[in-house]
């Protein structure tokens, strides 16, 4: 069979055999000869392997040469006195289940195209087998997928051991189809718990794995999207759970519920997060169910925290979640780190939200400003735009609060009564202290800072300034703003003239540092 | 007949009744004809407008006026031909006939005045000005007392002309003969008719005026000679003197002013040479403008745009600042309290420039050169001139190249006659290269002084662009020695000098340059940010870059054009490159410093160094205890470099010496060794508390000090409780802890300014001017115009449609008339011929009655 080698001969090789096979019961011994092609070595070879079992046992399943039923085992059968054709129908089953069985180990394979074309068989052995099922039909009506095999696949997907993200990008098509969605929650599901109960340690790569496929589905917002079926049936019973949104949003709720139920790795949690209330709460059947998760991630600290805000706001705002010391651990969140991290934006426009209420008693809001201002007086400049303006939108929003600018009958002194150890925004005495932190930022280098800060030197204006344009405000931006920014006339020249690369003497480069 | 027109001019009649048309009011009516509206009861302030009225006698006006225009209309509506009149003003009704008259004769008078030719001189024509002729003025000046010339003007005297313009006065009597020449001969057409007659009125008008200058001749000789018989008379010789000075020549206005011109302006004493101390004052006075207007631009009270520009603009001014910098350069010197100097520096400049001129045969000229006595003298005041650019050469001079300073001076002599005195001006980055690569530090210099002697501004058009693009170029290989292995520091340092003048020359371009080096520089760190969440360190280019910015604009501007992104650039490199090594920690130093030179005299606040230096104290502490203050973003509490500057080796700590910190080090410093590693180490911990110190020194007047150096005292405590520094590290600190342990000054809780009070709203009637009676007043002035014109309009509109409506009654009881006209004359025609046939019959009858009697 092999005797001209190379892909090429292979491949024809293979398409004699497949030919023989389909032509006569007779050769059905050649079958064994293209299982053997697809254990080689060579990838060319086992992707022709595979491309000839597709369409051996694909024209096998259409024409119903496989058995039906719950396979009995292959000696039973052989030494049984049953006819020929069950024998035969019994025995290809048999090779039928090994081709799978070999299949599924392709999807780990090392190679991308193995992988990928494994995938491609699999998925049409779904649609196939979907179409001519190898179970027999409880009922008249009854629904039959076939599950197994897809399980098979989503345990190949979510492999401990190899980053599958391409290999998930490309199954990321067949997710479209509500059938295959839906059957795919329920194995993900399965997956996820049963690898977590095998390993005591569970791989990184497997949750990432798991949480790519995880993120990657997504249910329609209406009932009458669920019309696209990878399996196509006739006509679609009422009775099956399928063709129903809810069920679809307690199939992925279970998935969501028990992978988030272990304990995940921190880069997962803030992924988890960051997708969190876009395409995770909307789609629950009982987002309160999301409560726990929410409360533990808020309580991990730094930008985890942060991260929770925003679903923790929702289930607040929309499904009437009571969250006692919400406020008191906002405080505790703002650290210095705030004007630094990646979710800048989000927290701030979070935080304006939190604080946008005018029921929220004084000496809260006063600490938080006070708070905020303590912080800017370690924030970039981009930073500062934003936070100027909102801790003067505090001041504006709450008119208990403007003592913090104007204290005119105030006495003098010795130090900021302001506690910034003090974890109760309560008990920090804010409410006594002032915000001399703007004043010093009135002299910060950057222009639009210090004019930004100056704006306590009047009484403040009524309307409030949006902070949202300024949210997104990189540096970048603000460099590019100074630079394009035209001053009129000439630009002004340094008059003291230069007369080395480290400048004057009392400089304090030419202090600190030597050319040599 | 139009719509409006009868009713405006019915209006027109109205205001003016006594128009041309129309009956014409009288003064007392007659009182038959008028009529009383009675009002019923009498409405205080209300004028009644229509309540006398003459009914009838508008009634006839009006049909006056239709019979006039639409009756004409309608008489002609089958006619195509029209008879226009073009008679000026014939119809016009506010003309009076005089006027009429005036303006016809007028308009006559110009149809013949129009020229023939525009060339054609000899047609006179009165000059005038300001409506006054010309020969008028000429008159009134030349003879003072002679009242009986109106006719006589428009021409100049001959001498007059003979002496301005070289004569030419003979032209005006050519023309005669000549005209007289062309008449007689061949029948001649209606033009040359014309013409022949405007000549002949022309000759007539010169014969006149010839008559009248003899008679003004004839009166001065019989002024005279009554002047001569006055003498006998009366004997006043005063007089007679005043008239005989009369007699002279006047001399004209116009000689006048020429000799003026003549005598003026040939020499003007100059101002003399100023003293020393005279000098001094005044570059203090300078000085202290340039410094108040940085202060204001400091304080960003924009105003000092006009402040440095030059108090005198030349017209020859090429606009590149050329002035300045010579002013520069020589008063400085003066401050130098060198006298010589400044002659050495012009003479040495024009031995350059003979040079220059003389070319590429410099081997003549090397021998005369180096043998010169005082030429060391002369260089080093050269080298003067250079770098320090009139420093008090009292001041220590800085550290590079102290010890080779007469190398140096022996190496760039030699550089300064080996090479070429000219050089052109690189069109591209890599001539500039190419001119300057392989050559030695002194020569690079040389190279790059000629450039810029070679195409100053002032020698030939193109040479500002060409300078401009120099110093982009020279930025640019700065940037490449800063980046090469190791840096050509030195070479730097010298063409700083440089980039300082071109930059004085053309600050616009060198600001975009600079603009483009940080946008690059940015861009770069942008993307790195956006790939991977930070970003490096960048090169010792970018570090030098900033630097050079800050040398070259006033860094304590409250705005400006390129300081402003140079400090977001460093606070960039501040916040988002993460210290790795020891390298970075440099880097990152080198960067505070910077910083902190850049606000040294603004004082301004800058949160991101006080960041830095926290961190940087941080991973140089041994022992981390207490946690009272928190780190920012590029350091880590925790990880590989939070010990980065921990040095534990008690031997290199006891041979530590405290120096400064080689930029060298900054880039790609290979193969240290552990004890070189740890000195350095401790270096860049002295530097930290210096900065910190300075940082203290600056700061403490801000109204939250405390606040913002809590965390730095926190750590300095730690860094003195783990006692182990080595003692002069240990001064160190305790001083900087001195600085930030200052008496907090108490706090004054905040107070908005006052703003003004606003006004209370009082209860005074709002006044309306009211526009019209009856009216709705109290809206908006748009809206009451609004409604006036809608007013108006439907007024005009009703007026408009009873006048038509009149016209048509009009035209019916015209065509009525007509009609009965028409039906008359038919019957009365009838009439008449019933009347002969009658009388035929009666006559046939009676004939026939007479034959049968017959």
């Amino acid at each position: 069979m092999e005797q001209d080698s190379g892909p090429e001969g292979v491949r024809r090789a293979l398409g004699r055999l497949l030919e023989a096979v389909l032509a006569s019961r007779g050769e059905a011994n050649a079958v064994f000869d293209i299982l053997a092609v697809l254990q080689s070595e060579d990838h060319e070879e086992t992707q022709e392997a595979v491309r000839a079992c597709s369409r051996l046992f694909g024209a096998l399943l259409e024409r119903g040469e496989l058995f039906v039923g719950q396979l009995p085992s292959e000696d039973s059968v052989m030494a049984g006195s049953q006819g020929a054709t069950r024998k035969y129908k019994v025995w290809m089953r048999h090779r039928y289940r090994s081709c799978l069985n070999r299949l599924q180990e392709l999807l780990v394979h090392p190679s991308f195209e193995v992988k990928e074309l494994a995938l491609s068989t699999f998925m049409k052995f779904v649609q196939l087998e979907g179409a001519h099922p190898l179970e027999k039909p409880k009922w008249d009506g009854y629904y039959l997928f076939p599950r197994q095999l897809l399980k098979a696949v989503v345990e190949g997907l979510l492999s401990p051991e190899d980053d599958c993200s391409l290999l998930l990008a490309r199954f990321r098509e067949y997710l479209e189809h509500d059938d295959i969605r839906y059957h795919t929650m329920q194995a993900a599901t399965d997956t996820v718990g049963r690898v977590t109960d095998r390993h005591p340690e569970v791989p990184l790569t497997f949750w990432n794995n798991a949480f790519t496929l995880l993120s990657s589905v997504s249910l329609p917002r209406q009932e009458r999207g669920i019309s696209s079926f990878y399996v196509k049936h006739g006509e679609l019973p009422r009775t099956w759970k399928v063709v129903h949104l809810k069920e679809h949003r307690k199939a992925f709720q279970g998935m969501w519920l028990g992978f988030l139920k272990h304990k995940l790795p921190l880069s997962l949690y803030k992924k988890v997060l960051v997708i969190m209330h876009d395409s995770i709460l909307p789609h629950l059947a009982q987002p309160s169910l999301m409560i726990d998760f929410l409360t533990r991630a808020y309580d991990v600290g730094g930008a985890i925290s942060l991260l929770a805000l925003n679903g923790l706001f929702i289930l607040i705002h929309q499904h009437n979640l009571e969250y006692p010391d919400f406020y008191r651990k906002l405080y505790g969140l703002l650290d210095p780190s705030v004007f630094h991290v990646k979710y800048r934006a989000r927290f701030f426009h979070l935080a304006d939200l939190f604080l946008s209420s005018s029921h929220l008693p004084a000496y809260l809001v006063a600490a938080f400003a006070k708070r905020l201002s303590r912080l800017a007086l370690t924030a970039p400049p981009e930073a500062l735009l934003m936070v100027l303006p909102f801790i003067c939108d505090l001041l504006r929003r709450h008119p208990a609060c403007r003592v913090l600018v104007h204290r005119p009958l105030g006495p003098e002194l010795d130090a900021d009564p302001y506690d910034p150890e003090e974890e109760d925004p309560a008990k920090s005495r804010a409410l006594e202290s002032s915000l001399w932190e703007l004043q010093a930022l009135q002299r910060h280098y950057h222009p639009e800072v210090s004019q930004a800060a100056s704006v306590i030197n009047q009484a403040l204006s009524v309307p409030e300034v949006s902070i949202a344009p300024l949210l997104e405000l990189t540096a970048f931006e603000v460099f590019e703003r100074d630079l394009k920014k035209k001053g009129q006339g000439s630009v002004p020249l340094e008059f003291i003239p230069a007369r080395g690369l480290l400048g004057q003497q009392d400089d304090f480069c030419a202090q600190h540092f030597t050319l040599s | 007949m139009g719509k409006a027109r009868p009713a405006a001019a019915r209006k027109r009649g109205a205001v003016a009744p006594a128009g041309a048309q129309g009956g014409r009011a009288r003064p007392n009516p007659n009182p038959f004809e008028v009529k009383v509206n009675r009002q019923k009861f009498p409405v205080l302030g209300r004028k009644a407008r229509h309540a006398v009225g003459q009914p009838g006698v508008s009634r006839a006006r009006a049909v006056h006026k239709r019979t006039q225009t639409l009756l004409k209309e309608y008489k002609e509506r089958d006619k195509s031909n029209v008879f226009t009149d073009k008679r000026y003003g014939e119809y016009s009704s506010t003309m009076s006939p005089e006027e009429k008259m005036m303006k016809r004769f007028a308009l006559e008078q110009q149809r013949q005045h129009e020229k023939k030719s525009i060339y054609n001189l000899n047609e006179d024509e009165e000059l005038t000005h300001y409506g006054q002729s010309l020969a008028d003025i000429e008159k009134h000046n030349d003879i003072v007392d002679s009242d009986s010339d109106t006719e006589e003007r428009g021409t100049l005297s001959a001498e007059l002309t003979a002496a301005h313009f070289g004569g030419g006065g003979g032209l005006l009597h050519k023309k005669t003969p000549q005209q007289q020449g062309e008449e007689g001969g061949k029948p001649r057409s209606r033009r040359e008719l014309i013409e022949e007659l405007i000549a002949k009125s022309k000759q007539e008008k010169r014969e006149r005026q010839a008559q009248r200058e003899g008679a003004l001749e004839l009166t001065e000789k019989l002024d005279q000679d009554w002047k001569e018989i006055q003498t006998l008379l009366a004997h006043r010789t005063p007089k007679s003197e005043n008239k005989d000075k009369k007699e002279r020549p006047k001399p004209d206005a116009y000689d006048m002013m020429v000799r003026e011109l003549g005598f003026e302006m040939k020499a003007q004493p100059s101002d003399r040479m100023k003293s020393e101390e005279e000098l001094a004052k005044e570059e203090q006075e300078r000085l202290q403008q340039l410094e108040a207007a940085r202060l204001r631009r400091m304080h960003g009270e924009d105003e000092g745009s006009e402040a440095r520009k030059p108090k005198h603009l030349s017209a020859d001014d090429l606009n590149d600042g050329f002035v300045l910098d010579k002013d520069d350069r020589r008063l400085l010197s003066y401050m130098d309290g060198k006298m010589s100097i400044e002659e050495e520096q012009s003479r040495e400049a024009g031995d350059g420039e003979s040079e220059e001129e003389q070319g590429e045969d410099l081997s003549e000229e090397d021998p005369e050169n180096s043998s010169d006595p005082d030429g060391h003298s002369d260089l080093e005041s050269d080298m003067d001139s250079e770098e320090d650019c009139g420093w008090p050469s009292g001041e220590p001079r800085q550290a590079p190249g102290e010890g080779t300073t007469s190398i140096g001076h022996r190496a760039r002599e030699a550089a300064r006659n080996q090479l070429p005195y000219t050089f052109a001006a690189p069109e591209s980055y890599e001539e500039l290269k190419s001119l300057l690569s392989g050559r030695t530090r002194e020569e690079q210099l040389v190279v790059v002084e000629r450039i810029q002697t070679c195409n100053h501004p002032s020698l030939a058009v193109g040479n500002k662009a060409k300078l401009e693009k120099l110093f982009g170029f020279l930025l640019e290989y700065i940037g490449d020695l800063a980046t090469d292995d190791p840096p050509n520091l030195q070479v730097i340092d010298k063409l700083v000098v440089q980039l300082y003048n071109l930059c004085q020359m053309f600050p616009d371009s060198a600001s975009d340059s600079i603009k483009f080096v940080l946008r690059d520089a940015m861009h770069e760190m942008e993307g790195a940010v956006e790939a991977r969440g930070r970003a490096a360190f960048p090169g010792l280019d970018v570090l030098v870059y900033l630097k050079i910015a800050g040398m070259l604009f006033p860094t304590s501007d409250l705005r400006h054009p390129v300081v402003t992104p140079a400090l977001v650039c460093m606070s960039q490199l501040l916040t988002k490159c993460p210290v790795l090594s020891l390298q970075d920690v440099v880097k990152g130093l080198f960067v505070c410093c910077v910083f902190l030179d850049y606000v040294s005299l603004s004082r301004r606040f800058i949160p991101e160094l006080v960041n830095f230096l926290l961190g940087i104290l941080y991973i140089a502490s041994p022992n981390k205890r207490g946690r009272s203050y928190t780190l920012v973003h590029p350091f880590r509490a925790s990880g590989k470099n939070s010990e980065l500057l921990v040095v534990s080796d008690e031997e290199d700590k006891a041979t530590w010496q405290r120096r400064g910190l080689s930029l060298h080090w900054a880039c790609g410093l290979k193969a240290q060794n552990k004890t070189e590693a740890n000195h350095t180490r401790l270096s860049c911990l002295a530097v930290c508390l210096a900065l910190v110190k300075g940082c203290a020194q600056f700061y403490s007047s801000l109204p939250s000090f405390y606040a913002i150096v809590r965390p730095l005292r926190a750590l300095l405590m730690e860094h003195l409780a783990g006692r182990g520094h080595p003692p002069e590290l240990q001064e160190l600190c305790q001083s900087a802890l001195a600085n930030l342990e200052e008496p907090e000054p108490r706090c004054r809780p905040l107070v908005c300014a006052k703003s003004k009070p606003e006004p209370l709203k009082l209860f005074t009637p709002r006044l309306v001017k009211v526009l019209e009676f009856g009216r709705k007043q109290g809206s908006s002035k748009e809206e009451q115009e609004r409604r006036r014109l809608i007013h108006k309009h439907k007024r005009e509109f009703k007026g408009a449609v009873r006048e038509i409506r009149r016209d048509n009654q009009f035209l019916a009881r015209m065509q009525l008339s007509e009609t009965l006209e028409r039906d008359a004359e038919r019957k009365r025609k009838v009439k008449q011929l019933f009347n002969s046939l009658a009388t035929q019959e009666g006559e046939w009858k009676a004939l026939k009655r007479k034959k049968f009697k017959k």
